[in-house]
């Protein structure tokens, strides 16, 4: 199916037609992972980037191309991207646990340390999943980024949390 | 008879960018908008927009008015809220119903050597039955409720429509405390952009494609309770024993806009159907001046699209409303229209606004072809 039939794609898709981060680039770490498919006008990913480690250049219609070897996991990135598409993932958060960074637009927060109910693209629910960080500095503009520590091996799936009543 | 130099109508994105644009060049400008407050639907507007880094985006609607507003204020522009105007006559006179001095409206008329229209547009409706059932509204309207007002309009929403505005209504809804039971769309694809689907879709929600509403059921309150959706064939009618039944208290209808050309029409101003814009729009040349001389056009009124674009066009206004008054050398308001359009055509960029580059080509075209290209009145010394 494609995206603007469902909405979302799945990882393999996304695959399919963007760079990913290499196998090799998640083993070592925090690294974005770019969601963003359709060539629009937007570039505020780029200049948030202090890392240079986003391309888009001239026309600003073009996809965003992450350097994966410059690119430190750092987030700045994710609080930027008017789409909200931007995550980043850590494959070796811990031996059997990864961690899913992901922007959260909505009241309330959940709280670090809480146990949350994490969600893939389309909403359905994955897994348990537990609040390690909450960043929310005046500097992302009301768009705070929340990183859960969820079992290794969904960490491809995973991009939300459902919200609290 | 009360004179201005620029009258524009509306005080949205264009309105206020050419207000600006004008002001600075050292024009008179008086900006009349019939709203309690300025900035059009930029307040409305708390997601971060999309667009060139260089030029506001990644900011928030409302924090792009507020920074508007107070460079119109800075300007020294002048700015009659609650005030519409309610007619444009020969003679470039603009009829207003005063109501900027206070609770009662006074009929003014003020005359302009420039006017700009830079109105917007009104959105469009769907029929179907139930549709003047308490709980059924525009988009628009359940925004400006929940952002402006904060009013929760309902508790449950079906959100008819999966453009920008539908997707994007959808996901304030949600941020205001609002259920968002599905959004059911005719059309076999999603609108928007799929950055705006992907958030509806991980939260959970439904977007039907392929399907329509086919009524909205009032409860024993006489307010909507239900809501019957069905699948369309191709020929876009409802597909027997399709339909299902969804709870919610709310009916939010995104179906697209329409640019609101009125006061261009009694003008006789030259108008053509442009499906790409919306409906029917002025032709225009690249300064925004529509085939009557000294009445330009920009924003939502020239076309539908979206702010950003709206901002563009309202400075190319601004500045050529500005160079016919003698403020702007020609030489140089065409090399900072060459600036802006270049801007306008890197906005119109990709599969989402290739066809509205296309279209708005068009209309220049269209416009040089019937019109010509008129010569301020002032020269380069």
């Amino acid at each position: 199916m494609a995206i603007h039939e469902t909405g979302y794609l799945d990882y393999t898709e996304l695959a399919g037609l963007r760079h990913v981060p290499s196998e090799k680039r998640y083993m070592q770490g925090p690294v974005s992972v770019i969601e963003c498919v359709q060539c629009i006008p937007c570039n505020p990913c780029e200049s948030a980037c202090s890392k240079n480690a986003i391309h888009i250049g001239e026309p600003i219609t073009n996809l965003p191309e992450l350097d994966e070897d410059k690119c430190t996991g750092c987030g700045l990135c994710v609080s930027r991207c008017p789409g909200l598409a931007i995550f980043i993932v850590n494959k070796v958060f811990t031996k059997t646990t990864a961690t899913v960074s992901f922007p959260y637009e909505y009241v309330p927060l959940p709280k670090e340390g809480a146990t949350v109910r994490a969600v893939d693209r389309k909403g359905a629910y994955i897994c348990d999943g537990k609040v390690v960080k909450i960043i929310n500095p005046e500097s992302f503009d009301h768009t705070p980024v929340i990183t859960v520590e969820v079992p290794a091996g969904v960490s491809d799936e995973v991009r939300s949390v459902e919200r609290s009543k | 008879m009360e004179k201005r130099e620029v009258v524009i109508v509306g005080a949205g994105p264009a309105g206020l960018a050419a207000s600006i644009e004008a002001a600075k060049a050292g024009a008179q400008v008086l900006v009349v908008d019939l709203n309690m407050k300025p900035g059009g639907q930029l307040f409305k507007q708390i997601h971060k927009f999309f667009g060139s880094s260089a030029h506001h985006a990644g900011m928030r609607g409302i924090d792009i008015g507020t920074e508007l507003l107070d460079e119109a204020q800075k300007a020294g522009v002048e700015l009659w809220l609650n005030s519409t105007v309610i007619g444009l006559f020969p003679g470039n006179k603009v009829g207003i119903e005063d109501g900027s001095k206070g609770p009662e409206k006074k009929l003014v008329t003020v005359h302009a050597d420039e006017i700009i229209v830079a109105a917007g547009a009104s959105e469009n409706v769907v029929r179907f039955k139930g549709w003047t059932t308490p709980g059924v509204m525009g988009a628009g309207a359940a925004q400006t409720m929940i952002n402006v007002h904060h009013v929760k309009p309902g508790t449950r929403a079906v959100m008819i429509g999966s453009g920008n505005v539908g997707l994007i209504v959808s996901y304030q809804m949600m941020q205001a405390g609002i259920d968002v039971a599905a959004l059911v769309e005719a059309a076999p694809k999603i609108g928007g952009y799929a950055v705006h689907a992907a958030k509806i879709r991980r939260a959970g929600i439904p977007i039907y494609t392929g399907h329509t509403i086919i009524e909205a059921v009032p409860g024993s309150d006489g307010t909507v309770s239900k809501v019957i959706t069905a699948q369309v064939g191709s020929d876009f009618k409802p597909v027997e024993g399709t339909q299902q039944t969804i709870d919610a208290d709310l009916v939010t209808i995104a179906t697209g806009l329409k640019p609101s050309t009125e006061l261009l029409r009694l003008m006789n101003c030259e108008l053509v159907f442009d499906g790409a814009f919306g409906g029917y729009v002025p032709l225009h040349n690249r300064r925004m001046e529509t085939s009557v001389k000294n009445i330009f056009a920009a924003g939502d009124t020239a076309g539908v699209e979206e702010a950003s674009t709206a901002l563009e066009e309202g400075r190319l206004a601004g500045i050529s409303a500005a160079e016919s008054l003698g403020y702007i050398l020609r030489g140089d308001a065409e090399k900072e229209r060459d600036v802006i359009w270049a801007r306008l055509d890197a906005l119109r960029m990709g599969p989402f606004g290739e066809r509205r580059m296309i279209e708005k080509k068009k209309i220049l075209d269209e416009f040089n072809g019937k019109v010509g290209t008129p010569v301020p009145e002032f020269q380069e010394v």
